[in-house]
């Protein structure tokens, strides 16, 4: 521990988006996941010869949306290149990528730590296609274990962004926090699903050790298949552990591309810089470079909507919440909608706040489903909120009363109309039930007038059993007070 | 009354019979499938024949007529169709092993655009692989012969096009020019060859050798043909990001018989060195002839064009690595089989698949690519082809056209230049400054060498100035007056 204490991590992330668009980037075939292999499919992304590619103009609207979102500079000017390499799941064996002219470039993310704040510079945001995916057959589905691998072109030329940070990025936590910060801020923008799980999001990551306080890079090494949050910081983590124990004994670290076994935890080599490819990357001649005007930028920099760390900034001067629940709220767009509509009915923000974050986000989450896909409105949620406040129902039964209205939609009123549970406040009811308690108790009635509290909850527990448990207990507790003292 | 001989006519004296009824487009077609059963065994024009589709499609064509429905000049008309072009469910080999049983799954735009007026396709024609050549000689299925010296080569890559209109296979022809590959052979074959401004045509569906040089065009008799061609293969397409995007004037009214004012200029880096004495001699001939029809003639210096063949080995090189890529064994075409690895089969694939002149060239592409020679190759190259551009500005800002020679020789002679890369790459040098800049230019017949092969002029015009050049080369074709045809 005290010798990693000595050094530093340097981290920049690449990642990948795919995004949200109806069709491919350069043809008209319909994006699709899990379906039928080579079902979506055309002489364009099956690279068939005549064959050219067509820039789809919306996922050049939904990069630059990102781009705007992540204060890059959009370039007015910006080309595709073909990268080339052979591999079977490029149909063309060269991917139209972006090279020296991207769409954008010099922005930042700033990403919230809790106790201080980690501004990510973000090198360039640049837009290509997807590749086709490789399935390897048998049983283990492993590449070493097939006899023969099957292509699928499916995915072949999905829209795909990527997004390069600087090497600003200090350690393993920095880096999932970003990248978690990203995924919010993408799905704000709603132009991906940014599904790790599906591979709709990958990162990988550049990582290099240095002694705190030097200002020099060190040699980095890049790590693939990071395809979690948790791995992208397990990942990192043994590899810094694995960079500062080279230099520690005097050796180079070498600079080449390491694979993470999520099953061990571990990196292992896959190839070194020597070995690394010559892409001769060269402007793409069968497509026209996007001219981009200063109001189109600006006509889409207005589709962007208020983002995640200025949400949270606003939640918590505007509704008085602590910086924590602000940040919950705040980093998933349906739920700071819903919270934000709740308030509107109902004015004690804190406590919305506190039953979005407690019980509903508990039965969400046992349930597994989004909060805009909850029967519960807003509304009906404020009304229970209210008649928990106006002593109509007690807290207990209100998470019954919640649950109930989580499972069929119905609304308070109804449930408690229904169940009966709705309490007793009126005091005429209430004192002939009082009288009646008191005549039928007369021990524990002298036992508190003695000064016994405790008589107090057993005479308000006679009054609860007369009444079904719907008498007001705080009504009842005043009457009762008021009668025998 | 039978006729006979119909396949020496031109498209529209076709049409003007097929309106008045003397003949119907069974005839034909039928004639001119008569007339490939005839020679093609001396020419190899053709790597697919397509008679029964041919027969079908002219049967069809004749109840359209009868019912009266409208047609066009090329309806009804047996057309060749370099076999680069897609044509949805016939194979379409590119002249390689790599392809020799591929079959697309679409229709080129152009094929489209033809089948829209009913034209009858005749055949998928003999090209040099991949159209990477000058004499049709790196054909897989063996090279074309010149209709008019079966000892000679009928120029390339669009020999068999070219060879098809020259001895009467075909009506008309489509071809794809990336260097000279329309012009040249149609010079060598006594024909008409058209390459129109870069994006006037759609190049979906032509199997890219040089993405930004390659262009369709057409290949006739004469240049009313042309026209007609012209309008139907010109045309903004939404599939080709390179198309222009504009509608296309009616190429037919452009044929105007007069040029008296008109200034012609020639670019005398294309009169130098190189260039066969008889062809030059034929040449300045023609200048004569605009001269009396009251052009004005003068010579003008393009310096840019003293670097355009190295500019185009480099940019057409580099493009043709990158997009003959796809061809390996993956998906569709050729496949080793015995390969145990896919590297291996990679390897296998593309070195069995591909003739000798496309590897050079993807080898060549690959290493003017490559890091550390990009900036000194490809990058230069393209700096270089911006000032060709200029220079090709500078001069249509004096003159209305420019008129050169279309190749510096006659054909030669099969197996007499295949050996020296150089020396035919030589071929193309008057040709390919036109795809350079993405100039229209069209090469027409001016006269025959005294060993009676065909000479061709090239009249290359400004960008979109299909007009010009369309008035020029008809004026100029009237007062040639070539009405010569090969001796087959």
């Amino acid at each position: 521990m005290e010798r990693e204490n000595k050094y530093e991590a340097v981290i920049g992330l690449e990642t990948h988006v795919e995004l949200s668009t109806v069709t491919k980037m350069f043809c008209g075939c319909r994006l699709s996941f899990g379906e039928e292999k080579n079902k979506f499919t055309c002489p364009v992304c099956l690279g068939h010869p005549g064959s050219l590619p067509v820039t789809n103009w919306k996922a050049v609207e939904y990069a630059i949306k990102i781009a705007l979102a992540l204060n890059c500079k959009v370039n007015k000017y910006t080309i595709f290149h073909r990268k080339n390499y052979f591999y079977p799941d490029m149909a063309k064996n060269y991917q139209i990528s972006q090279y020296d002219i991207p769409l954008s470039s010099s922005g930042y993310l700033d990403v919230d730590m809790g106790n201080y704040t980690r501004r990510v510079g973000i090198t360039r945001v640049h837009m290509e296609e997807d590749t086709g995916k490789l399935v390897h057959t048998g049983v283990t589905g492993r590449i070493s274990e097939s006899k023969a691998t099957i292509v699928d072109y499916n995915r072949s030329g999905t829209p795909l962004i990527e997004i390069v940070t600087e090497p600003d990025i200090r350690s393993p936590e920095e880096a999932r926090e970003y990248l978690i910060a990203l995924r919010n801020l993408i799905l704000f923008l709603d132009v991906s699903d940014c599904s790790m799980e599906e591979g709709s999001m990958r990162c990988d990551a550049n990582v290099s050790v240095r002694e705190k306080n030097s200002s020099k890079i060190g040699t980095k090494t890049e790590i693939k298949n990071l395809n979690s949050f948790k791995f992208l910081q397990k990942g990192l983590e043994y590899e810094i552990k694995r960079q500062i124990k080279v230099v520690e004994s005097g050796d180079k670290v070498i600079q080449q591309t390491r694979h993470y076994d999520s099953k061990t935890g571990t990196t292992k080599a896959m190839r070194s810089k020597e070995e690394a490819q010559d892409y001769r990357y060269f402007p793409e001649p069968d497509l026209v470079p996007i001219c981009l005007e200063d109001e189109t930028i600006e006509t889409i920099r207005k589709t962007i909507p208020e983002l995640p760390l200025a949400k949270a900034r606003r939640f918590k001067e505007r509704y008085g919440l602590s910086a924590e629940d602000s940040r919950f709220l705040a980093n998933n767009m349906e739920i700071a909608d819903y919270f934000e509509e709740c308030c509107r009915y109902y004015d004690n923000p804190k406590n919305i706040a506190n039953w979005i974050m407690g019980d509903f986000s508990a039965l969400l989450n046992k349930e597994k489903i989004a909060i805009k896909e909850s029967k519960i409105t807003p509304c009906n949620m404020c009304k229970m909120l209210e008649m928990v406040d106006k002593g109509k129902i007690s807290s207990r039964m209100a998470k019954s009363v919640f649950e109930e209205m989580f499972t069929t939609g119905k609304g308070p009123e109804k449930i408690i109309t229904e169940r009966g549970l709705e309490q007793v406040s009126d005091e005429s009811i209430l004192e002939s039930i009082i009288d009646e308690v008191i005549k039928e108790n007369p021990g524990p009635v002298e036992q508190f007038r003695e000064g016994k509290e405790k008589a107090m909850s057993f005479l308000i527990g006679q009054v609860m059993a007369k009444t079904k448990g719907k008498a007001n207990p705080q009504l009842a507790n005043k009457i009762i007070r008021k009668k025998i003292v | 009354m039978k006729n006979y001989n119909l396949y020496n006519f031109t498209a529209n004296e076709l049409n003007k019979k097929l309106l008045k009824k003397e003949i119907t487009c069974t005839e034909i077609t039928t004639d001119v499938i008569t007339r490939i059963e005839e020679i093609e065994d001396r020419l190899n024009s053709f790597i697919n024949i397509e008679k029964e589709k041919a027969l079908s499609t002219a049967r069809e064509v004749d109840r359209l007529i009868a019912r009266g429905e409208k047609i066009c000049d090329l309806t009804g008309i047996p057309v060749a169709i370099k076999d680069n072009i897609c044509t949805e469910g016939i194979k379409t080999t590119c002249a390689s092993r790599m392809l020799e049983d591929y079959v697309p799954g679409y229709d080129a735009t152009v094929i489209k655009k033809l089948k829209g007026c009913n034209y009858v396709m005749i055949g998928k024609a003999n090209m040099d692989e991949f159209a990477m050549g000058s004499s049709n000689e790196s054909s897989y299925f063996g090279p074309v012969k010149n209709p008019w010296d079966t000892t000679r080569v009928p120029g390339g890559s669009s020999g068999g096009p070219a060879a098809s209109v020259a001895a009467g296979e075909a009506i008309c022809a489509l071809g794809t020019d990336t260097g000279g590959s329309i012009r040249q052979p149609a010079a060598l074959c006594g024909v008409v060859g058209f390459k129109p401004t870069y994006g006037m045509v759609s190049r979906y569906g032509a199997v890219a050798f040089a993405s930004s040089l390659d262009q369709i065009g057409s290949i006739t008799k004469d240049v009313e043909d042309c026209a007609s061609m012209l309008n139907v293969i010109c045309g903004y397409d939404k599939n080709d990001s390179t198309s222009i995007n504009m509608d296309a004037p009616d190429y037919k009214s452009f044929l105007i018989p007069d040029i008296k004012g008109l200034k012609i200029g020639i670019p005398e880096e294309l009169m130098v060195e190189g260039i066969a004495p008889e062809v030059k001699e034929k040449v300045l001939y023609v200048i004569k002839l605009a001269e009396d029809m009251g052009a004005k003639v003068e010579e003008v210096s393009i310096p840019g064009l003293k670097h355009a063949l190295s500019v185009y080995c480099i940019i057409s090189s580099s493009e043709a690595s990158s997009n003959l890529a796809r061809f390996d064994g993956v998906r569709y075409g050729y496949r080793d089989t015995e390969a145990q690895t896919l590297r291996e089969m990679y390897r296998k694939t593309r070195t069995k698949g591909f003739g000798d002149e496309v590897k050079r060239r993807i080898i060549i592409g690959t290493y003017c690519l490559s890091a550390g020679y990009y900036d000194a190759y490809y990058e230069k190259a393209q700096k270089v082809r911006t000032l060709i551009v200029n220079d090709f500005k500078k001069a249509f800002s004096k003159f209305d056209v420019l008129l050169s020679p279309t190749s510096p020789t006659t054909a030669f002679r099969i197996g007499e230049k295949i050996e020296d890369p150089l020396t035919m790459y030589l071929s193309d040098i008057c040709t390919l400054p036109a795809n350079i800049a993405g100039l229209p230019a069209v090469s027409i017949p001016a006269g025959l060498s005294e060993e009676g092969l065909p000479i061709g002029v090239q009249i290359i015009g400004n960008i979109l100035r299909e007009d010009n050049v369309l008035r020029v080369a008809y004026s100029l074709e009237k007062a040639i007056g070539f009405d010569k045809k090969p001796g087959l």
